[in-house]
């Protein structure tokens, strides 16, 4: 009786994994995911356009319009960069940060959420500690939400910076992308590939726009079924191949404070994955140079590198404010009808 | 007591080997005659319950419940879980011993099955294996099974040292008792900094979640029925709680084959859901052990249907609100169970899957009273005791969290569709729920 069951198992319909019914709001900027191509397009050409605009206009578009900055974790470049945005298109901005609020006192995100629409924020930009967070922020407040960065998960915004940086380099800065604009063009990410929103987001994002990316660190670091993240992504072990089919290289700070006792032997590491000046002269004499900071000179990449024509790692910085002019106009300018889910 | 009488349904009742339409008369909480339509003999001043075109079978028997108390009765209550028990078919539940205090006592023990606590339907408390659940020290076995206890199972936890899984299978299988085990290797999913909130793969690594490997259950399931073989003498019985891997599965089916008493259970959310029903960060889709892979979950499905589960469980664990709603990682481990596992059990297995009706009933009734040692329990033979379900098994429903009974909502099953729906349940003979009263 029961022999007869089980070949037709591979037949048996299951339960369908439901859509997601994020984003809730057509402003938010959860995941790069977010963004259909054409939404991705508008964005690199208002980021070009506000960067160009004359201050004073600029600053009326969002004249006296509240945006909050909640931040769980510290944050030199990203911070600075969404509050000098926010700034220049006219926002007043509030940062809360979790060491200087009621945070400390217990109080639950949905809770400093609901408190910050109530003081008249109409969006948050937040970063976070937890994957995930700010699906909970926006599912708990209903306001634009703008990812920060979360967790291990994704930091949307470094991936567009990122983008807006290759395309200035690679393809003289245009603006409308499609799915062959990076076609041809190999990205390699290297290093902490586990622990890194920035990874994440720049996996995602940049194959649908035809490149490659191969993610290049030890298995510590890069498990094997990194490979299954997406489409167009591969992992190597071997830095040195990887850097010489490159025309973009991305260097990430290994994060100590995400670890949790993995032991990680930095000299082994080095020797094996640090981006030096030999290396890049003779694998990768064109490649763009990047990181998304902080850097840690003579770690993953050494001063010279860092410092050296190839590196982009200040107009990543710069581009930026651009991007997040673009990003936090979008959240509280935007309609229903654009964007949506890719 | 008063007699009833429940006339005009079909009653299966798998372990008597009975399918068919009949008459059942329960009197004094037991049952009392079993007859052929209108046949029965003494009706007299008993109420009659019209089933006529209803299943009547043994009311269900849920061997792993949280049912929070003692000490957190914000989630829910004794008298709140029994009356979702009620309202999902259920007559008996037995009640896992992470409360506040840990049930490691007599005391506690009895205290959850004193009439106090209004319970809707038989409470069967399960001690703690270990004083405090922590693993060290094996509690008096004797004295647990004599206050009523049913079972002993650190739940929550696994017992990670050999030598105090050893005493505590020789312990239990000297007063007869099975010992239930949460197969969770810690040393692989809990650091300092850190607890896995879901399956390890490819969905966990996009999410950016740390992630639960199935090598944390099948190794401690691995070790624990080596322990059972080299007490084979003593004829220990291991059960494997909420089972959730293909790997674990293995081992069982393969220690069965050995001869070792070694069973296990498999909830709902496994044998139907995946990692991927996680989604964007769902609170109500994290549990432990988490939601598998496909590809385990369909070794779960085949399972259930070739007979090497035992029994389906649902690890109804109840949490507020407020602790759900937070962030991933923050949340805490479990959903809701009781009154979706019948209508879930109906509308996959029965009608999707096409296992028969009887084998289901079994699993959830006749199999885990026979695994706890529940006498006279999990099946409807005349003097057995007068715990019923009566449902339609062709009713399809829509199920709200909202409207239930247990104090708590989160599940992942909300607004799904459900097969079978409670007409009355029955507990010692009285009506402990009646689908009329909503």
């Amino acid at each position: 009786m029961n022999s007869a069951v089980a070949p037709v198992r591979r037949q048996l319909r299951t339960p369908p994994v439901a859509a997601s019914p994020f984003p809730l709001n057509p402003g938010s900027l959860l995941s790069v995911q977010d963004l259909t191509l054409d939404a991705l397009s508008h964005l690199l050409a208002r980021a070009t356009a506000l960067e160009n605009q004359d201050p004073l206009t600029r600053a009326r578009i969002l004249a006296k319009r509240r945006i909050a900055l909640l931040f769980y974790e510290s944050s030199t470049r990203t911070r600075t960069s969404f509050e000098l945005a926010a700034k220049g298109l006219g926002a007043d901005t509030a940062l809360v940060s979790s060491l200087s609020s009621s945070i400390e006192k217990g109080e639950s995100l949905k809770d400093t959420g609901l408190t910050l629409r109530a003081l008249g924020a109409e969006a948050i930009i937040l970063r976070h500690a937890s994957s995930g967070a700010p699906w909970l922020l926006e599912a708990s407040t209903r306001l634009p939400v703008l990812n920060a960065g979360d967790g291990m998960h994704e930091h949307p915004t470094q991936a567009l910076l990122d983008l807006r940086t290759i395309l200035a380099r690679l393809r003289s800065g245009i603006e409308t992308v499609n799915a062959e604009t990076l076609a041809g063009v190999t990205v390699s990410i290297v290093g902490d590939i586990l622990h890194s929103r920035v990874a994440r987001s720049n996996m995602l994002l940049l194959p649908r726009l035809g490149a490659r990316v191969i993610l290049c660190g030890p298995p510590a670091l890069l498990p094997e079924l990194a490979a299954q993240a997406g489409p167009g992504v591969e992992i190597a072990r071997d830095f040195e191949a990887a850097l010489a089919r490159s025309q973009v290289v991305m260097m990430l700070r290994i994060q100590a404070e995400r670890l949790a006792g993995l032991q990680l032997d930095l000299e082994e590491y080095k020797t094996a994955y640090q981006l030096t000046g030999q290396r890049l002269a003779a694998l990768a004499p064109t490649a763009v140079v990047l990181h998304p900071g902080p850097i840690i000179r003579g770690l993953e990449l050494t001063a010279g590198v860092a410092d050296g024509p190839q590196s982009a790692i200040l107009e990543q910085v710069t581009n930026g404010v651009a991007v997040r002019m673009a990003v936090v106009e979008r959240a509280l300018t935007a309609k229903a009808d654009k964007g949506g889910r890719a | 007591m008063t007699a009833l009488v429940i006339r005009g349904g079909n009653l299966i009742d798998p372990a008597a080997g009975v399918d068919g339409p009949k008459d059942i008369l329960l009197k004094d909480g037991r049952v009392a005659e079993i007859a052929s339509p209108g046949k029965l003999k003494t009706t007299n001043g008993a109420d009659v319950l019209d089933a006529t075109g209803l299943t009547i079978a043994p009311g269900l028997i849920d061997m792993h419940v949280h049912l929070r108390e003692p000490g957190q009765g914000y989630k829910e209550t004794i008298a709140t879980g029994t009356a979702a028990a009620a309202a999902g078919g259920f007559t008996s539940v037995a009640a896992m011993p992470n409360t506040t205090p840990v049930n490691d006592s007599p005391e506690t023990t009895r205290w959850m099955q004193a009439q106090e606590r209004s319970a809707a339907v038989r409470v069967f408390p399960i001690a703690a294996a270990t004083r405090g659940s922590k693993g060290e020290t094996v509690n008096d076995y004797a004295a647990l099974k004599a206050a009523g206890a049913v079972a002993v199972s650190d739940d929550g936890l696994p017992i990670l040292k050999d030598n105090v899984m050893r005493e505590a299978l020789a312990a239990a299988a000297r007063v007869g008792l099975s010992v239930i085990q949460h197969a969770e290797d810690t040393r692989q999913t809990r650091t300092a900094n850190w607890s896995a909130s879901m399956n390890a793969g490819p969905t966990a690594f996009n999410l950016g979640l740390r992630g639960w490997p199935n090598e944390a259950e099948s190794a401690i399931v691995e070790r624990d029925i080596r322990l059972v073989s080299e007490l084979r003498e003593a004829r220990p019985h291991l059960h494997v709680a909420h089972i959730s891997t293909a790997a674990a599965l293995n081992a069982v089916r393969q220690a069965r084959r050995n001869g070792l008493r070694v069973t296990c259970e498999v909830t709902p959310h496994h044998f139907l859901l995946t990692d991927e029903h996680v989604g964007l960060y769902d609170t109500n889709a994290k549990m432990c052990p988490p939601l598998r892979s496909a590809a385990d979950r369909d070794a779960l499905i085949e399972a259930i249907l070739d007979g090497v589960v035992d029994a389906i469980a649902t690890d109804h664990a109840p949490h507020a609100v407020h602790e759900k709603e937070v962030e991933f990682e923050r949340a805490p481990n479990g959903i809701i169970g009781l009154e979706t596992a019948l209508g879930l059990c109906l509308r996959w297995l029965y009608q999707e899957w096409k296992l028969p009706l009887g084998r289901i009933l079994s699993l959830l009734s006749a199999q885990p009273a026979a695994l706890l040692g529940l006498k006279g329990r999990g099946t409807l033979t005349v003097g057995s005791f007068a715990d019923v379900v009566v449902f339609d098994p062709k009713a399809e429903w829509s199920y709200s969290a909202r409207e239930g009974k247990s104090k708590s909502r989160n599940t992942p099953f909300d607004g799904w569709t459900m097969q079978g729906k409670v007409r009355w349940t029955i507990s010692e003979g009285r009506i402990a729920y009646s689908a009329e009263t909503v």
